[in-house]
């Protein structure tokens, strides 16, 4: 049976009761909205004049020559209000939740920049906001804690289970089956019960409408490559979305790897996972035999997720996109080449993708153009770095 | 039609829960003998899975605590096997979807019928999404429980008139454990879905202790106790059976008042 919000197999509403006339009503809401003048004028003018859009689409030329192939664009996520491309889909769904009459937000986040991006808007549209963290993560990222209770948000360290993003997603969405009346759940990634991979796509979607407008002014063509990191993959499907119809753009994914896909230490969900039902959505998952969702790793806590959101499933399905996997030394190698090359400290999540692209570019002819899209900036991940590399820094 | 309609027979049922393997097997099944010895109308085995994002605290302590001894899907269909040498009283598994799908749901539900298994009760398969496994339990004549809770609204009439077995009714918002105050929505709930169907009503969550389960017992067909029994397994460990079955026989007196 074709039920509602599939990419494929993929998607579904794989959710409690409890939550099932809050999914509807928020897409309900959400359809009418999404069509609605009013609303998207005020969420254009929220994105220009507050969140400091359209990003830059950047021509890396120092890392292009270094390289010696393929011209290396940026997309500059990272000079987003709030140091990401969290804020994108944030204030969508808070503009939303606020039409809807919620005065409360919840969210889950990994790193922390999906948190401090909904405790931004909660602040700015005046609404409560309480964040789902693991507690392992409030330790990697105590400086992005320390900004959400700055905005005002209350950050609830999440201690069960391996104490990461999928515990605090887990968290969230039992305090949503206990307050759904007044409250929205703000959900951080393209992924759990439809409508969310729908919704947060459209949002992050202007990512790759930007990179076609910018790339076609400054090169005249479309790129031959688009990539970005994935997690839950939401900055990805952004960066995909309107490329999906164009058949000549390559389309790849970069997973973390962790310490290597042989390993157990890694969070590559499409090169390690196989098909699961788990946070509302039917999706690829890192498990066991028996179906028990397996305790991932990666350097990175934003990518440090066992599932990946349905859409990218159905891509990999169909051929669409690839998606390849990325070390934690690959990552933090890509974080300094990119400070040192370009004087841009990419998020560590990004820098996934950074170090694919140096993988690529030299295999490519010089006429050849790859955009990467620096999902987020790197300040939150100095310290975490400096003790991956044996320095005691205290943020 | 599943053996489930025996739990109602004879007047209101008391349901009690435990998952499987906390702290071991052998617990369990001692657990689950005394369980119907002292009047349990049918009994929900729990198969324990890694992240149970409709449990509250207590039921996820059971669940890691099962895990981390090892259980495994195959090794509770053993337990249930054994448990059917002796006990004749309906029995569900209580379980997520990524357990009975990672498995196979053709292989997990024909072993179900096999080892005598008559019901499934999956919190994160709502009525939207039950296709997903009701040709298998239909195939094999094992009931999937259908979920209503204090939010359904106008969803009730829809999913009690397709429901199975027995439906479970949700007393009130959020995840499982103890509480003191239910969805004061519930008599009006069921008799929405009572105008629907004729299938029994059980309510679950947050029952504790006799009194709130006579009340619920009062206002639906059954009472179903979760929580305060993996407290006393989590207090009492190996000793925990006997304690469980006299906890079991003061629920069930108080039911049979209701």
């Amino acid at each position: 049976m074709e039920t509602e919000g599939r990419f494929g197999i993929h998607g579904g509403q794989y959710i409690p009761e409890t939550l099932m006339n809050a999914v509807n009503e928020l897409t309900a809401a959400y359809e009418h909205y999404k069509n609605d003048p009013e609303f998207n004028r005020e969420l254009q003018e929220l994105f220009n004049e507050y969140a400091n859009r359209p990003s830059r689409l950047y021509y890396a030329k120092k890392m292009t020559e270094d390289l010696g192939g393929a011209k290396i664009y940026l997309k500059r996520e990272d000079l987003n209000h709030t140091g990401a491309h969290k804020i994108n889909n944030v204030l969508g769904q808070a503009l939303l939740a606020k039409k809807m009459g919620k005065t409360r937000l919840i969210a889950e986040t990994g790193a922390g920049q999906h948190g401090v991006a909904t405790a931004t808007a909660a602040a700015l549209m005046g609404m409560e906001c309480v964040v789902f963290m693991g507690e392992e993560d409030t330790k990697r990222q105590a400086l992005n804690v320390y900004r959400m209770r700055l905005l005002g948000a209350e950050v609830i360290p999440v201690k069960t289970g391996t104490a990461t993003l999928k515990d605090a997603v887990s968290e969230a969405m039992r305090e949503w089956t206990n307050r759904v009346s007044d409250t929205h759940y703000c959900l951080g990634s393209v992924m759990g019960p439809h409508p969310f991979p729908t919704i947060v796509r459209d949002f992050q979607a202007v990512i790759s409408k930007e990179i076609k407008e910018q790339i076609l002014e400054k090169e005249g063509r479309l790129p031959d490559v688009v990539m970005a990191c994935v997690g839950g993959g939401s900055n990805a499907i952004g960066t995909f979305y309107h490329f999906i119809e164009d058949k000549d753009v390559q389309l790849i994914g970069c997973e973390a790897a962790g310490r290597g896909i042989d390993t157990f230490e890694t969070a590559a969900t499409v090169n390690t996972g196989r098909v699961g039902i788990f946070h509302g959505m039917k999706s690829y998952f890192c498990q066991d035999e028996y179906g028990q969702i397996a305790p991932v790793y990666s350097i990175s806590a934003g990518l440090d997720y066992p599932g990946v959101g349905p859409e990218h499933a159905y891509l990999y399905d169909i051929g669409r996109a690839s998606y390849v996997p990325v070390t934690d030394d690959e990552a933090v190698n890509a974080f300094e080449y990119l400070s040192k090359t370009e004087g841009i400290i990419p998020a560590i999540e990004s820098s996934h993708a950074v170090a694919h692209a140096i993988k690529i570019a030299p295999t490519m002819d010089k006429d050849k153009i790859i955009v990467i899209t620096v999902s987020g900036r790197g300040d939150k991940d100095c310290a975490a770095i400096a003790r991956y590399r044996g320095e005691d820094i205290h943020e | 039609m599943s053996n489930i309609k025996n739990a109602f027979a004879s007047g209101k049922a008391f349901i009690p829960f435990i998952t499987c393997g906390d702290p071991d097997l052998d617990t369990t099944y001692e657990a689950v003998l005394k369980m119907a010895e002292n009047g349990a109308d049918l009994i929900e085995l729990g198969i324990p899975f890694s992240d149970p994002t409709a449990e509250g605290p207590v039921i996820q302590g059971a669940n890691i605590r099962a895990l981390a001894g090892g259980v495994t899907t195959d090794k509770v269909f053993d337990l249930v096997r054994k448990i059917r040498k002796t006990v004749t009283i309906p029995l569900v598994f209580m379980t997520y979807a990524n357990v009975v799908f990672s498995y196979g749901a053709d292989r997990f539900i024909s072993t179900c019928k096999e080892i005598g298994i008559d019901g499934l009760i999956i919190p994160d398969i709502p009525y939207e999404e039950k296709e997903e496994f009701t040709p298998y339990c239909e195939k094999y004549d094992v009931d999937l429980v259908s979920m209503i809770a204090p939010t359904s609204e106008d969803r009730i009439a829809m999913i009690a008139k397709e429901a199975k077995g027995f439906i479970y009714l949700v007393s009130s918002m959020g995840v499982t454990g103890m509480r003191t105050s239910f969805s004061d929505e519930l008599g009006h709930i069921v008799e929405k879905i009572k105008e629907a169907t004729d299938v029994p009503v059980a309510i679950g969550f947050g029952i504790s202790g006799p009194e709130q389960a006579k009340n619920m017992a009062k206002i639906a067909d059954g009472a179903i106790v979760g929580s305060a029994i993996i407290k006393i397994l989590a207090e009492y460990g190996k000793e925990a059976p006997d304690k469980i079955g006299e906890f079991v026989k003061s629920m069930k007196n108080a039911v049979r008042e209701a």
